[in-house]
């Protein structure tokens, strides 16, 4: 468990980092410091690239420049076996839970141990109850995914990512798809596991409430660049104009460019990112 | 005149384009051809390194593949190699019936059942129920993010699903095609038993004589490059799914097709090779 070492400095460091999808350029330049034991909330509108940002942090996919470090090691450089021992010390609970659905509940929760720890079947089998009771879902590890409502696949996912006990833990769309109760429920799940854990958690959402309920500090992205990077106050208090436009649901009033239009409406292929809402 | 011009720029435009269309599938299909190249180095990578690496191919993992490929099919790969047995050793008669040779039937029988038909069936049924299937399979995982959620713990997807259905493969379809060179022989027996009044231990004895060790290695080497074919072709387009559930249906057709028009056309390479000497 060579990563369990002590680490200070920043949990996740970004810096200058820059992807792209085929040919389209998704991040352009993210620079992003999140602190230990702070919940770090991403926002930004569909297709802002803020879960790309979570996948490259994640390490599933490797960026075009720019380095990403995670409790102060670099994983663009890493090698497999230390990026394999480093994530140890990350969970994720994705969008859709991302359970496999060929096993319960309880084996689903056990995986990480199995692939990690030489735990007799019995103390794991233990160790996932002791989860599942966290997110309340106790006497639910037998049920197939399948037989799990929306807002229990998303406990169920969140109890595999902390079976670890990993230092840092990333969320992706915690209230997406839930109705307003449950998604209040996970919040909370959210902030009482930082005051037990100690956990550095970063949520990427879009749900404004949600956000300003949880978050310690929030980043904006839109368009692949970060606007700012700040409190709830901060936030709520800037005078950008997109900032503003996101707090406020109010629709994007882009400029139009009348020769970029007419170049889109005779089929001219043009590098716009963002004629393709990215 | 201008028309005519104007009909011939288009032709060439058009032209052009069938060209280039031509050029891209051909580029698609290198990278394709890569890519399976480079899972199976990562299959076999893992299979003989795993182990000290600590994160080995589970041998569970294994069986359930065999279980699911091969102890699953048995019924059905029996009953079709024994139609085919019959089938051919009614061909065989009718034959060579004409020159009165009908007892080579036999030989006949031994020798194609055991080099040609008992693969390509066996080979064939599994492309269609288990390719499929697992091309099915890793897809919808790939849809569902269940891929990345593996990653994300350090599991390796290779390692855990592709690594697994190869060596499961290549354990079952050989064993398969041996279960259809009996079942095959066995149909030829009952027909021609019939038939040309030949009791079956007659049959059995005389298909000893007329076989030899390389016509079953033949067979064997067959099904083994067929096993490596459908694992290849199936996880490769599972993990290419695009996206929604359409992709996993279409990745799916393509998976059964592609891997199907792979192992005859690799039927049909084996098979000259491994008889060139007979050949001249």
């Amino acid at each position: 468990m060579s990563s369990r070492g002590s680490h200070t400095g920043p949990a996740v460091s970004v810096k200058n980092l820059v992807t792209h999808y085929g040919k389209k350029q998704i991040l352009n330049n993210v620079s992003l410091d999140i602190v230990p034991e702070e919940i770090m909330v991403i926002m930004g509108g569909s297709g802002s690239g803020k879960s790309t940002l979570m996948r490259y942090i994640l390490g599933l996919n490797p960026p075009t420049s720019g380095t990403i470090e995670i409790l102060g090691r670099d994983i663009t450089t890493l090698s497999e076996i230390e990026m394999y021992d480093l994530r140890k010390d990350m969970g994720v609970s994705f969008q859709s839970g991302a359970l496999l659905r060929s096993l319960t509940v309880g084996e689903n929760v056990c995986m990480p141990l199995k692939e990690h720890t030489k735990l007799d079947e019995n103390t794991m089998r233990i160790m996932a109850r002791m989860k599942l009771e966290v997110v309340n879902l106790a006497n639910f590890e037998d049920l197939m995914p399948s037989e799990l409502s929306g807002g229990m696949i998303k406990r169920a996912a969140l109890a595999r990512a902390i079976v670890m006990d990993p230092k840092l833990l990333f969320f992706d769309e915690p209230s997406a798809g839930l109705d307003p109760v449950v998604a209040a429920e996970l919040d909370d799940l959210i902030l009482n596991m930082r005051a037990d854990m100690g956990m550095t958690i970063v949520v990427v959402t879009h749900e404004l409430e949600s956000a300003f309920k949880i978050a310690d500090r929030i980043t904006i992205l839109d368009q692949g660049e970060i606007l700012m990077t700040g409190t709830v106050d901060e936030v709520k208090q800037s005078t950008n104009k997109r900032i503003q436009d996101l707090l406020n649901r109010r629709p994007r009033q882009e400029e139009i460019d009348p020769e970029a239009y007419l170049r889109r409406l005779l089929g001219e292929k043009d590098d716009d990112p963002d004629a393709f809402g990215y | 005149m201008a028309a005519k011009e104007k009909l011939s720029g288009n032709i060439i435009q058009r032209s052009a384009i069938f060209l280039e269309n031509i050029g891209k599938r051909f580029a698609a299909g290198i990278e394709e051809l890569g890519y399976v190249m480079v899972l199976f180095v990562e299959c076999v990578y893992w299979v003989l390194t795993g182990f000290r690496r600590k994160q080995p191919v589970r041998v569970a993992a294994v069986f359930k593949e065999v279980r699911e490929i091969g102890v699953n099919a048995l019924l059905i790969v029996s009953v079709l190699c024994l139609a085919v047995g019959v089938m051919l050793s009614i061909q065989g008669i009718a034959t060579l019936k004409q020159f009165g040779q009908e007892l080579w039937v036999v030989d006949l029988v031994a020798q194609s059942v055991t080099r040609e038909f008992a693969p390509l069936i066996v080979g064939i049924l599994v492309a269609g129920r288990s390719g499929s299937a697992i091309t099915a399979r890793i897809g919808t995982m790939n849809e569902s993010q269940e891929l990345d959620a593996l990653r994300v713990i350090g599991i390796n997807p290779v390692r855990h699903l592709a690594a697994p259905v190869l060596v499961g493969m290549m354990i079952s379809v050989p064993l398969l095609t041996i279960v259809g060179d009996f079942m095959g022989i066995m149909g030829s027996a009952l027909f021609t038993g019939t038939e040309i009044d030949m009791p079956l231990d007659v049959y059995i004895q005389r298909t000893f004589e007329a076989l030899k060790p390389d016509d079953i290695h033949q067979g064997l080497i067959k099904a083994s490059v067929f096993a490596i074919i459908i694992a290849l072709v199936g996880v490769s387009n599972g993990f290419q799914v695009g996206s929604g559930a359409e992709g996993v249906g279409r990745s799916t057709t393509r998976s059964v097709v592609l891997s199907i028009s792979c192992i005859v056309v690799a039927d049909m390479i084996f098979t000259y090779f491994l008889n060139i000497g007979t050949l001249t």
